[in-house]
């Protein structure tokens, strides 16, 4: 019996635990406008902790930007117009996604462009290598009196 | 031509290891602020040293100004406080910006530690500060006369700091004159 109390308190203090780890508990009229609230904060970096979204984040920043994208989100805005918002107040700093344009080409694409300059590598390499490898296989260009030579050097060492 | 190559990784090395040694001078929590070469954000807010007087951007206008962003619960703002006093004792005009406090603190603190602003705009929710792109207090900003955001400082104003925001001054006002 104390058994089973020890473990509900225990329990209980776990709750408790988690019941705190919450912060401001926002209320959403259908589940599409929750949903996009919980994408938005999640994508949306936290200026002040540059390493949380504000949906993770306890800064007070973090809480009134959530804030701000919530009383957006009731208002009708679409995903656009809140981070166009954030971004004039915060700069591109705050998407974690970074938008496509001139500044964000080499982040975007660059990956792609080290593949292409990796793959022409290798078919080079790959390329020269049979160029060199195909008057015979290697090794043969060696006279005859030097291959005897080495076949007894071979022989010399299994011997041993 | 193939010894050449041999200099590849060495050439790469250099490559990355400027980048890396650039990225220790960058202060990465140190961000541009979004609202530069922008008028100063609309706002119609009561005065803290004032409380029937309503500021808008308006008022902020006229010459060459800092913005200062601050708070009684902000100990850095507390650090910069005697070198704002002395700057308007140079005769600085300096705007304050109370974001996020308590009027009645606030007064408090300014009769205490004495009162360097010029107007003091009271942001008690947060949204002016909010459309600033305000993330830490204090922050100082430099406007022209036309209340234009010229340059932001994040975190306390010192001797060194002040260099910084005078050349911007100096170059703003030149700029203005000519």
């Amino acid at each position: 019996m104390t058994r089973v109390l020890q473990h509900l308190v225990l329990i209980g203090l776990l709750w408790a635990g988690a019941v705190h780890a919450t912060i401001e508990a926002y209320e959403f009229d259908d589940k599409a406008t929750e949903e996009r609230f919980q994408s938005l904060t999640a994508e949306l970096r936290c200026p002040k902790c540059q390493n949380n979204n504000i949906a993770d984040s306890n800064s007070p920043i973090a809480s009134d930007l959530r804030g701000e994208v919530y009383r957006l989100v009731n208002d009708g805005a679409s995903d656009e117009e809140v981070v166009d918002f954030m971004v004039t107040r915060y700069g591109e700093f705050v998407l974690y996604r970074p938008r496509v344009n001139e500044m964000t080409w080499v982040l975007w694409y660059g990956p792609f462009v080290l593949l292409g300059i990796g793959l022409l590598v290798v078919f080079l390499i790959a390329r020269s290598r049979r160029r060199v490898g195909s008057p015979g296989v290697a090794g043969s260009d060696l006279a005859p009196e030097e291959r005897e030579r080495l076949e007894q050097l071979l022989e010399q060492d299994k011997k041993q | 031509m193939r010894r050449y190559v041999l200099f590849l990784p060495l050439v790469i090395f250099l490559g990355i290891g400027f980048f890396l040694w650039r990225g220790l001078s960058i202060d990465p929590t140190e961000l541009p602020s979004a609202r530069l070469n922008q008028p100063f954000p609309a706002f119609e807010k009561a005065s803290l040293t004032n409380p029937e007087q309503t500021l808008t951007p308006d008022d902020l206008k006229g010459q060459v100004a800092l913005v200062n962003i601050w708070a009684t619960w902000c100990p850095t703002c507390k650090e910069e406080h005697a070198f704002l006093n002395q700057l308007a004792q140079q005769g600085v005009t300096i705007y304050g910006i109370n974001y996020k406090d308590e009027p009645v603190k606030a007064r408090e603190w300014l009769k205490r530690y004495l009162d360097p602003y010029d107007k003091v705009v009271l942001d008690v929710d947060g949204k002016l500060g909010l459309d600033l792109g305000v993330y830490g207090a204090p922050e100082t900003y430099v406007i022209d006369a036309d209340g234009v955001i010229r340059y932001r400082h994040v975190g306390a104003v010192d001797a060194r700091v002040w260099k910084d925001l005078k050349a911007v001054m100096e170059q703003v006002s030149s700029g203005e004159g000519a």
